[in-house]
Protein backbone atom coordinates (compact mmCIF):
# COMPACT_ATOMS: atom_id res chain seq x y z
CA UNK A 1 0.00 0.00 0.00
CA UNK A 2 1.26 3.43 -0.86
CA UNK A 3 2.44 5.56 2.00
CA UNK A 4 -0.14 8.13 2.93
CA UNK A 5 -0.14 11.14 5.21
CA UNK A 6 -3.89 10.77 5.64
CA UNK A 7 -3.62 9.41 9.23
CA UNK A 8 -1.86 12.60 10.35
CA UNK A 9 -4.57 14.86 8.92
CA UNK A 10 -7.29 12.60 10.23
CA UNK A 11 -5.81 12.63 13.76
CA UNK A 12 -5.63 16.42 13.75
CA UNK A 13 -9.18 16.59 12.33
CA UNK A 14 -10.40 14.29 15.04
CA UNK A 15 -8.60 16.04 17.91
CA UNK A 16 -9.72 19.45 16.65
CA UNK A 17 -13.30 18.24 16.27
CA UNK A 18 -13.30 17.05 19.87
CA UNK A 19 -11.88 20.36 21.19
CA UNK A 20 -14.49 22.33 19.24
CA UNK A 21 -17.35 20.04 20.28
CA UNK A 22 -16.40 20.15 23.96
CA UNK A 23 -15.57 23.79 24.61
CA UNK A 24 -16.62 26.05 21.73
CA UNK A 25 -20.34 26.14 22.65
CA UNK A 26 -19.68 27.43 26.18
CA UNK A 27 -17.03 29.89 24.92
CA UNK A 28 -19.47 31.24 22.30
CA UNK A 29 -22.16 31.62 24.96
CA UNK A 30 -19.66 33.55 27.09
CA UNK A 31 -18.32 35.92 24.41
CA UNK A 32 -21.61 36.21 22.49
CA UNK A 33 -24.27 36.35 25.20
CA UNK A 34 -23.13 36.41 28.83
CA UNK A 35 -20.45 39.11 28.54
CA UNK A 36 -22.13 41.51 26.04
CA UNK A 37 -25.42 41.43 27.94
CA UNK A 38 -23.68 41.89 31.29
CA UNK A 39 -25.02 38.59 32.62
CA UNK A 40 -21.66 37.69 34.12
CA UNK A 41 -20.61 39.59 37.20
CA UNK A 42 -17.77 42.12 37.24
CA UNK A 43 -16.63 42.20 33.62
CA UNK A 44 -14.80 38.84 33.75
CA UNK A 45 -13.00 39.36 30.43
CA UNK A 46 -11.37 42.64 31.47
CA UNK A 47 -7.86 43.32 30.17
CA UNK A 48 -5.99 42.90 33.46
CA UNK A 49 -7.54 39.57 34.31
CA UNK A 50 -7.18 37.91 30.89
CA UNK A 51 -3.73 39.39 30.26
CA UNK A 52 -2.51 38.09 33.61
CA UNK A 53 -4.07 34.68 33.02
CA UNK A 54 -2.40 34.27 29.63
CA UNK A 55 1.01 35.75 30.45
CA UNK A 56 1.64 34.51 33.95
CA UNK A 57 1.78 30.83 33.08
CA UNK A 58 3.11 28.99 30.01
CA UNK A 59 0.69 26.10 30.47
CA UNK A 60 -2.27 28.46 30.10
CA UNK A 61 -0.64 29.88 26.98
CA UNK A 62 -0.19 26.36 25.59
CA UNK A 63 -3.84 25.49 26.30
CA UNK A 64 -5.05 28.68 24.55
CA UNK A 65 -2.75 27.89 21.62
CA UNK A 66 -4.08 24.33 21.30
CA UNK A 67 -7.71 25.46 21.63
CA UNK A 68 -7.24 27.94 18.79
CA UNK A 69 -5.13 25.85 16.40
CA UNK A 70 -6.40 22.24 16.60
CA UNK A 71 -9.94 23.11 15.39
CA UNK A 72 -8.36 24.85 12.37
CA UNK A 73 -7.18 21.43 11.24
CA UNK A 74 -10.64 20.08 11.87
CA UNK A 75 -11.95 22.69 9.44
CA UNK A 76 -9.19 22.06 6.89
CA UNK A 77 -9.86 18.33 6.66
CA UNK A 78 -13.65 18.58 6.62
CA UNK A 79 -13.86 21.55 4.26
CA UNK A 80 -11.41 19.90 1.85
CA UNK A 81 -13.78 16.97 1.36
CA UNK A 82 -16.82 19.24 1.26
CA UNK A 83 -15.38 21.11 -1.72
CA UNK A 84 -14.50 17.85 -3.45
CA UNK A 85 -18.03 16.56 -2.76
CA UNK A 86 -19.67 19.55 -4.43
CA UNK A 87 -17.83 18.85 -7.65
CA UNK A 88 -14.36 20.35 -7.37
CA UNK A 89 -12.68 16.95 -7.60
CA UNK A 90 -10.53 18.07 -10.49
CA UNK A 91 -8.90 20.67 -8.23
CA UNK A 92 -8.48 18.36 -5.25
CA UNK A 93 -4.71 18.87 -4.93
CA UNK A 94 -5.05 22.65 -4.94
CA UNK A 95 -7.91 22.40 -2.43
CA UNK A 96 -5.80 20.26 -0.10
CA UNK A 97 -2.94 22.72 -0.28
CA UNK A 98 -5.23 25.70 0.41
CA UNK A 99 -7.09 24.01 3.29
CA UNK A 100 -4.17 22.44 5.15
CA UNK A 101 -1.99 25.42 4.19
CA UNK A 102 -4.61 27.74 5.68
CA UNK A 103 -4.63 25.77 8.93
CA UNK A 104 -0.83 25.77 9.04
CA UNK A 105 -0.76 29.52 8.34
CA UNK A 106 -3.23 30.06 11.19
CA UNK A 107 -1.05 27.95 13.47
CA UNK A 108 2.04 29.98 12.59
CA UNK A 109 0.11 33.23 13.14
CA UNK A 110 -1.05 31.93 16.54
CA UNK A 111 2.49 30.91 17.46
CA UNK A 112 3.73 34.42 16.64
CA UNK A 113 0.93 36.07 18.64
CA UNK A 114 1.51 33.86 21.67
CA UNK A 115 5.28 34.26 21.40
CA UNK A 116 4.96 38.05 21.49
CA UNK A 117 2.46 38.34 24.27
CA UNK B 1 -6.90 2.41 -18.86
CA UNK B 2 -8.99 4.34 -16.44
CA UNK B 3 -12.21 3.26 -14.82
CA UNK B 4 -15.40 4.95 -15.84
CA UNK B 5 -17.03 7.14 -13.22
CA UNK B 6 -20.64 7.99 -13.72
CA UNK B 7 -20.87 11.79 -13.61
CA UNK B 8 -22.51 13.10 -10.43
CA UNK B 9 -24.29 16.42 -10.51
CA UNK B 10 -22.82 19.11 -8.26
CA UNK B 11 -26.16 19.54 -6.56
CA UNK B 12 -26.58 15.88 -5.54
CA UNK B 13 -26.71 16.94 -1.90
CA UNK B 14 -29.91 18.92 -2.45
CA UNK B 15 -31.83 15.82 -3.49
CA UNK B 16 -32.51 14.32 -0.08
CA UNK B 17 -32.98 15.62 3.44
CA UNK B 18 -30.24 13.37 4.83
CA UNK B 19 -27.83 14.67 2.18
CA UNK B 20 -28.68 18.27 3.10
CA UNK B 21 -28.14 17.51 6.78
CA UNK B 22 -24.80 15.92 5.88
CA UNK B 23 -23.80 19.09 4.02
CA UNK B 24 -24.88 21.28 6.94
CA UNK B 25 -22.76 19.11 9.24
CA UNK B 26 -19.76 19.54 6.96
CA UNK B 27 -20.34 23.32 6.81
CA UNK B 28 -20.28 23.60 10.61
CA UNK B 29 -16.50 23.38 10.19
CA UNK B 30 -16.52 26.84 8.58
CA UNK B 31 -18.09 28.29 11.74
CA UNK B 32 -15.61 26.38 13.89
CA UNK B 33 -12.75 27.96 11.92
CA UNK B 34 -14.43 31.37 12.12
CA UNK B 35 -14.54 31.16 15.89
CA UNK B 36 -10.86 30.10 15.96
CA UNK B 37 -10.04 33.28 14.08
CA UNK B 38 -12.17 35.30 16.50
CA UNK B 39 -10.25 33.83 19.46
CA UNK B 40 -6.93 34.51 17.75
CA UNK B 41 -7.90 38.16 17.15
CA UNK B 42 -8.93 38.41 20.82
CA UNK B 43 -5.48 37.22 21.93
CA UNK B 44 -3.81 39.47 19.36
CA UNK B 45 -5.71 42.45 20.81
CA UNK B 46 -4.34 41.48 24.22
CA UNK B 47 -0.83 42.01 22.83
CA UNK B 48 -1.85 45.47 21.55
CA UNK B 49 -2.59 46.86 24.99
CA UNK B 50 -5.56 47.69 27.17
CA UNK B 51 -7.14 50.25 24.79
CA UNK B 52 -7.15 48.01 21.71
CA UNK B 53 -8.44 45.12 23.79
CA UNK B 54 -11.09 47.32 25.41
CA UNK B 55 -12.38 48.48 22.00
CA UNK B 56 -12.59 44.87 20.87
CA UNK B 57 -14.53 43.91 23.99
CA UNK B 58 -16.90 46.87 23.52
CA UNK B 59 -17.57 45.68 19.96
CA UNK B 60 -18.89 42.39 21.37
CA UNK B 61 -21.99 44.37 22.38
CA UNK B 62 -22.77 45.35 18.78
CA UNK B 63 -25.82 43.67 17.19
CA UNK B 64 -23.62 42.28 14.40
CA UNK B 65 -21.34 40.55 16.87
CA UNK B 66 -24.27 39.13 18.84
CA UNK B 67 -25.97 37.93 15.65
CA UNK B 68 -22.77 36.29 14.35
CA UNK B 69 -22.24 34.63 17.72
CA UNK B 70 -25.79 33.25 17.75
CA UNK B 71 -25.52 31.87 14.20
CA UNK B 72 -22.13 30.37 15.05
CA UNK B 73 -23.57 28.86 18.23
CA UNK B 74 -26.32 27.07 16.29
CA UNK B 75 -23.85 25.57 13.82
CA UNK B 76 -21.31 24.63 16.49
CA UNK B 77 -24.02 22.97 18.61
CA UNK B 78 -24.96 20.96 15.52
CA UNK B 79 -21.30 19.99 15.22
CA UNK B 80 -21.19 18.95 18.89
CA UNK B 81 -24.33 16.80 18.67
CA UNK B 82 -23.38 15.08 15.42
CA UNK B 83 -19.82 14.61 16.70
CA UNK B 84 -20.84 12.86 19.92
CA UNK B 85 -23.41 10.74 18.09
CA UNK B 86 -20.70 9.59 15.66
CA UNK B 87 -18.05 8.94 18.29
CA UNK B 88 -19.31 5.45 19.32
CA UNK B 89 -19.19 4.34 15.68
CA UNK B 90 -15.46 5.09 15.60
CA UNK B 91 -14.63 4.36 19.23
CA UNK B 92 -15.72 0.73 19.46
CA UNK B 93 -15.27 -0.42 23.05
CA UNK B 94 -15.65 -3.89 24.51
CA UNK B 95 -16.25 -5.13 28.03
CA UNK B 96 -14.97 -8.68 27.78
CA UNK B 97 -16.68 -10.19 24.76
CA UNK B 98 -19.54 -7.77 24.81
CA UNK B 99 -19.57 -4.49 22.95
CA UNK B 100 -20.37 -1.51 25.14
CA UNK B 101 -23.66 -0.05 23.82
CA UNK B 102 -23.27 2.96 21.53
CA UNK B 103 -25.75 4.94 23.58
CA UNK B 104 -23.60 4.52 26.68
CA UNK B 105 -20.46 5.71 24.89
CA UNK B 106 -22.25 8.74 23.40
CA UNK B 107 -23.95 9.42 26.74
CA UNK B 108 -20.58 9.48 28.48
CA UNK B 109 -19.39 12.13 26.05
CA UNK B 110 -22.53 14.21 26.61
CA UNK B 111 -22.00 14.05 30.38
CA UNK B 112 -18.33 14.94 29.84
CA UNK B 113 -19.43 17.89 27.70
CA UNK B 114 -21.62 19.26 30.51
CA UNK B 115 -18.84 18.81 33.07
CA UNK B 116 -16.24 20.48 30.80
CA UNK B 117 -18.66 23.35 30.03
CA UNK B 118 -19.25 24.00 33.74
CA UNK B 119 -15.50 23.94 34.45
CA UNK B 120 -14.73 26.30 31.53
CA UNK B 121 -17.52 28.69 32.60
CA UNK B 122 -16.23 28.61 36.17
CA UNK B 123 -12.62 29.27 35.11
CA UNK B 124 -13.45 32.03 32.63
CA UNK B 125 -16.23 33.79 34.52
CA UNK B 126 -15.60 33.15 38.17
CA UNK B 127 -12.60 31.57 39.83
Amino acid sequence: MAKSNEPIWWSLFSAGGMVAAMIFPILIIITGILVPFGLASDDPLNFERIHTAVTQNNYVKLIFFIVITLPLFHWAHRFRFTLVDVGLKSMSTLISILCYGGAIAGTIASAIVFWNI
Amino acid sequence: MSTYHRPVSNTWWLKRKTYILFMIRELTSVFVAGYCIFLLVLVYKLTQGADAYGDFMAALKSPISVALHLITLIFVLYHTITWFNLTPKILVLYRGEERIPQGLVAGTFYVGWVVVSVIVAWLVLGA
